[in-house]
């Protein structure tokens, strides 16, 4: 009996030396032969450390690619995700510490879409229902004003935010898949990482479109100077070791690329949700710069929101 | 008779050998119980008068509708799920709600159509996401859940009318608010007691959420509702 003893034990130690040297890799493909039962001893005994803990509940999940996409398995396997986790995540969005990988320290090969999908739902309700009470606050001065609630907004700012989050870590993943494929010293991640990156990034912006209903001008452009720069920081701190590799030209512009779009999102839903009023009241975005002189009201009660 | 003693012990072989002697009795009584009307009374309403079909429906919706109002932890919503309730309130609600089409220039008001796809939409994917969650509640039942704790936001719905056809105000706005915000919690958390069971216990709260949205959202339309003048 001592020698199926000593066998299992020079298992684990291999598998922990190889572990430790590289912790993204997946260890889901053990076909050593003799391994088959002694990996379930070891696992229970000696998994105290949290990195361990991980895999072996990997391990005992099941594989990533349980059955085809068209089982329910499948889908399962991607919301396999505790409330303090999703928690601990969208703190790390919304703090993001420099040299602290978003995808490395907190995703930890265990991406979900839960996060994203709730975050983009919850940031096309905040923003058209923010939306609303900005504009009823705007004009609420004016007695010629009946306020009806623009609830066509919700479709668009439903497919803004859903495209943006779903096709845009599409083509970056692409992108990068494309070129880890010509140089080989550059690590990507899974679409599914991506996905999850860019949606647990918009999770900043959900307070910000709550606060953006003070009709203060300065606040308002204050606030998306803010978000920006935190979100867009949790994007570049993510992806600027995928392309750091990469020639400079490549690598910086990627990151424009990125902070542009995220910056473009952000000025958009400020100027097309929560619009200061034209005199007719209508959609069109990017009227900011016309002063409403039809309404006298207007024009003298808010001189500085209509810039 | 020793041969057919002999030959019927290997239970297939030389079958063909054996001759039944008249020793043996082979008789029976082959008939079908002709009472057929009396077995599966149990089963066919197909024979009963419309109205007691009706009635029937109409008392398990209103002995649901009950349960909501004053939710405790019973098993009787879970367990015989209809969506005639759901139904019900939903077409009312989004009745209630809609913008007529013969209204001014800028009629924001969402239509019947958006209402009832939000409604039904909304319920599968917090469905589909509870039991992508690791829920244990089946897809009817959830659904069922769901569809019924939207009483209160009905009945809230009703008084909003009521208030708003007095007065359209500061204080009819207050006391708006203050219905709204009542009967929407009193929606999440009927809704809760009955779905947050069948849940793993450190994942009750990615569950409850997206229900709490969903009713915010309806909540949002009931408060903002502006009627045409």
């Amino acid at each position: 009996m001592a020698s199926p003893d000593d066998l299992k034990f020079q298992e684990f130690e291999e598998a922990a030396d190889l572990l430790s040297s590289n912790p993204g890799a997946s260890t889901l493909s053990i076909s050593s032969p003799g391994a088959a039962a002694s990996p379930g001893d070891v696992r229970v005994d000696l998994s105290d450390d949290e990195d361990n803990q991980q895999e072996s509940s990997e391990l005992l999940g099941g594989e990533k690619q349980t059955g085809g996409f068209w089982t329910f398995e499948y889908y399962q396997s991607f919301f396999n995700v505790d409330t303090t986790q999703v928690l601990d995540r969208i703190k790390g969005s919304v703090m993001p510490l420099p040299g602290r990988n978003f995808v490395k320290h907190h995703i930890r090969n265990n991406p979900d879409l839960y996060g994203p999908f709730w975050i983009c739902v919850t940031l096309v309700f905040s923003v058209a229902i923010s939306g609303d009470l900005y504009t009823f606050l705007i004009n609420k001065g004016d007695p010629e004003f009946h306020y009806r609630p623009q609830f066509n907004k919700v479709s668009i700012a439903a497919v803004t935010v859903f495209l943006y989050a779903w096709l845009v870590p599409l083509g970056l993943w692409g992108f990068l898949t494309w070129r880890q494929s010509v140089e080989r010293q550059i690590s990507g991640y899974t679409f599914l990482e991506t996905v999850c990156v860019y949606g647990y990034s918009l999770f900043i912006y959900i307070p910000t479109s709550i606060l953006w209903t003070i009709p203060v001008y300065w606040i308002e452009w204050l606030l998306i100077v803010i978000a920006m720069v935190i979100s867009g920081s949790v994007l570049v701190m993510t992806f600027w070791p995928a392309v750091r590799d990469d020639t400079r030209l490549t690598a910086f512009a990627t990151m424009a690329v990125i902070v542009a779009l995220h910056a473009l999102l952000a000025v958009g839903f400020k100027l097309y949700f929560f619009k200061t009023p034209t005199h007719t009241g209508s959609s069109h975005p990017g009227q900011h710069t016309t002063p409403a002189a039809n309404h006298t009201t207007l024009a003298v009660g808010k001189p500085s929101a209509t810039n | 008779m020793a041969e057919v003693e002999e030959s019927s012990k290997p239970l297939f072989a030389g079958l063909s050998d054996i001759s039944i002697s008249e020793d043996i009795p082979v008789e029976g009584d082959i008939s079908v119980p002709v009472g057929s009307q009396n077995a599966d009374n149990d089963f066919s309403t197909l024979d009963e008068p419309v109205k007691d079909t009706i009635l029937r429906d109409l008392r398990a919706v209103g002995q649901k509708f009950v349960h909501v109002m004053y939710p405790k932890k019973s098993s009787a919503l879970l367990r015989d799920w209809d969506l005639w309730g759901p139904l019900l309130l939903c077409v009312t609600l989004a009745l209630m709600l809609q913008g007529g089409s013969v209204d001014s220039e800028e009629d924001g008001r969402p239509q019947f159509a958006e209402v009832f796809v939000i409604i039904w939409f909304g319920s599968v994917i917090i469905t589909l996401n509870s039991k992508l969650l690791g829920g244990t509640i089946s897809f009817f039942q959830s659904l069922c859940v769901l569809g019924y704790c939207i009483l209160p936001l009905t009945v809230a719905m009703i008084v909003c009318r009521i208030v708003l056809l007095g007065s359209s105000g500061l204080v009819s706005f207050i006391v708006r608010l203050i219905v709204v915000t009542a009967s929407f919690s009193w929606s999440t958390f009927a809704s809760t007691a009955f779905l947050a069971d069948s849940q793993p216990p450190n994942r009750k709260a990615l569950v409850v959420y997206p229900v709490f949205l969903f009713y915010f959202v309806i909540g949002w339309m009931i408060l903002t509702f502006s009627p045409s003048h």
